[in-house]
């Protein structure tokens, strides 16, 4: 049983394939890492998931949906969220808003009842803001609840992008390079973080470049290279693979 | 939290002071007279502020909007006897259709883009103003009747004075609830990262057009006071010059603040009238004061005293 499913994804920009012939699925429940060289492709095929990019061919299933044409707003509906290798932070908002964000579509967001503002949507908003403030404390930011999010250091915008993609109670999170531009003491409270979203039954998919968080973490690893999938499998399995210390080490010299 | 502790109450509470206690500091009725076109514009401008200042979104077309609504009251009223508030709400509903029909293709356009797409928009707008002279009277302008509600004019000064006071604060009401809200937030979100905002489940598109409907039907209600009011029309409300200044307005009072968009409005308004002193360097100082205000006040004036206030309080 699969949760996410990919089936021959193909994209390319003029003649680049960025993706070529890309088959994988996800199983509900489990840290998935994709990992590979600059260029691999890694974050183009988090933005197909996504929906922020059509494929030139190929397929994207969630739970046996055909999602692979849907646009990204509505994909939020049925519990797929994302979190961006380079920040894509509500500067024009405080700390607390940006997470409220990631709560909108449990919010009511009828016009109307805004433009006149309705207690309800007062109402909602007061519980809104709670929940936040809630996640924000759950991932470890609850001295940047009373914060400008253009005030806030780089690792603690980090770890907001992930609590509002958390606000928004997603049944699978892809993470793309989390870690990136953090300390390693950093880096092992990402590796806590990724744990505790897992633990909450929430799949995570994973983009990253720091090999020890990835092969901590990680139930299932997918190894690109320029665009192709190149292995797959557990820690164990990638760890030994000729094929992955080949791409990432270069060629054994031989014996003379 | 007290609900007058609030900023937006606070701030609300405030200009409904100012508006009261206005009318005693005013000697004669040419100061009524400007005070009015301040209340117009800062209509407009409260809602051309939900757009450019809350969505990130230029519009250079929006005195195409005043206009129209201006020109559908002086239409209806004047050539088709219809009565004035009823013209003033067709009007306002004929715009908001046709700002919704421009939004889809218009909205998709960014930054320089967009600035062109409702560049084009507004000057068309402008020349259709001009060349139907059978309905508008052409570059001539028309004449427009008086303002009535079941039989009640506003006579002199003072009561449209009043009149605009209290639709200034119903706009600002609105403005605020609006941005106090999911939805609100929602545009906000847009201005921040439409990718981060459609990942969160924000249909981007729909909110850019939700959004410039508002700021249009804003700028057609205040379009048909000011026919009224001033009780002559010219296809010059509609031009480029009349959109450029009501960006400046916006940009100038701060950005992403609705009290902002009044003092903008207020500050544009009044400025050039006082100028008058200056004779033939009125424009010199004019453009020098908005130069020195945008430099060393880049986030507006508004913004940026309120920040400074709060500063000082700490």
């Amino acid at each position: 049983m699969s949760m996410l499913r990919v089936e021959n994804l193909n994209m390319s920009f003029g003649g680049v394939h960025a993706v070529e012939n890309m088959s994988f699925s996800v199983i509900p429940g489990t840290i998935h890492s994709i990992i590979g060289p600059n260029g691999a492709g890694k974050t183009t095929l988090f933005n197909l998931i996504t929906g922020v990019y059509s494929p030139s061919s190929g397929r994207v299933f969630f739970n046996d949906r055909d999602i692979t044409n849907i646009p990204t707003f509505e994909l939020a509906k049925y519990g797929i969220s994302r979190t961006f290798q380079n920040l894509q932070i509500f500067f024009n908002m405080s700390a607390v808003e940006n997470v409220m964000v990631g709560n909108h579509l449990k919010t009511d967001s009828r016009f109307l009842p805004a433009l006149f503002g309705l207690s309800s949507i007062k109402r909602g908003e007061r519980e809104c803001r709670e929940r936040a403030e809630q996640i924000m404390c759950d991932v470890g930011l609850e001295k940047f609840i009373g914060s400008d999010a253009d005030s806030m250091p780089y690792g603690a915008l980090k770890w907001l992008e992930i609590a509002r993609a958390l606000a928004s109670e997603p049944a699978v999170l892809l993470l793309d390079e989390p870690a990136a531009g953090l300390n390693p003491s950093e880096t092992s409270e990402i590796d806590d973080l990724i744990k505790r979203v897992a633990e909450k039954g929430i799949t995570v998919i994973l983009v990253e470049h720091d090999m020890k968080l990835v092969m901590g973490v990680s139930d299932h690893i997918l190894v690109l290279d320029s665009g192709r999938k190149l292995a797959e499998g557990t820690a164990e399995e990638i760890r030994k693979n000729p094929d992955v210390i080949e791409a990432y080490l270069g060629h054994r010299r031989r014996a003379r | 939290m007290n609900a007058l502790s609030k900023p937006e109450t606070g701030g609300i509470l405030s200009l409904a002071l100012v508006i009261a206690i206005l009318p005693a500091f005013l000697p004669n009725s040419f100061y009524f007279d400007v005070v009015i076109l301040v209340g117009i514009n800062a209509i407009v401008c409260v809602g051309l502020n939900l757009l450019i200042g809350y969505t990130g979104q230029i519009s250079l077309g929006h005195a195409g909007f005043f206009g129209l609504g201006a020109y559908f009251s002086g239409i209806l009223v004047s050539i088709h006897g219809w009565p004035p508030l009823v013209a003033l709400i067709a009007g306002a509903v004929f715009v908001g259709v046709l700002a919704y029909i421009l939004a889809r293709p218009v909205m998709k356009l960014r930054g320089h883009y967009l600035a062109m797409g409702t560049l084009g928009m507004g000057i068309v707008i402008s020349i259709v103003l001009n060349q139907e002279g059978d309905l508008t009277g052409g570059p001539d302008g028309m004449p427009v009747d008086a303002f009535s509600v079941f039989g009640w004019e506003p006579g002199n000064e003072l009561t449209w004075y009043w009149m605009v006071g209290g639709l200034l604060l119903i706009a600002v009401w609105l403005a605020l609830n609006l941005i106090n809200s999911p939805v609100g937030r929602a545009l906000r979100a847009v201005h921040g990262s439409e990718v981060a905002a459609s990942v969160a489940g924000v249909d981007v598109a729909r909110y850019k057009s939700l959004v410039f409907v508002v700021s249009a039907v804003f700028a057609s209600v205040a379009g048909s006071l000011f026919a009224h009011y001033s009780g002559f029309l010219t296809p010059s409300e509609a031009d480029f010059f009349h959109s450029i200044e009501l960006v400046t307005m916006v940009v100038l009072g701060g950005m992403a603040s609705v009290f902002g968009a009044v003092v903008g409005a207020a500050v544009l308004t009044l400025l050039p009238q006082l100028l008058t002193v200056f004779h033939d360097y009125e424009m010199l100082v004019f453009g020098a004061a908005m130069m020195i205000t945008m430099i060393f006040m880049r986030r507006g004036l508004v913004p940026t005293l309120q920040s400074a206030f709060n500063r000082w309080r700490k």
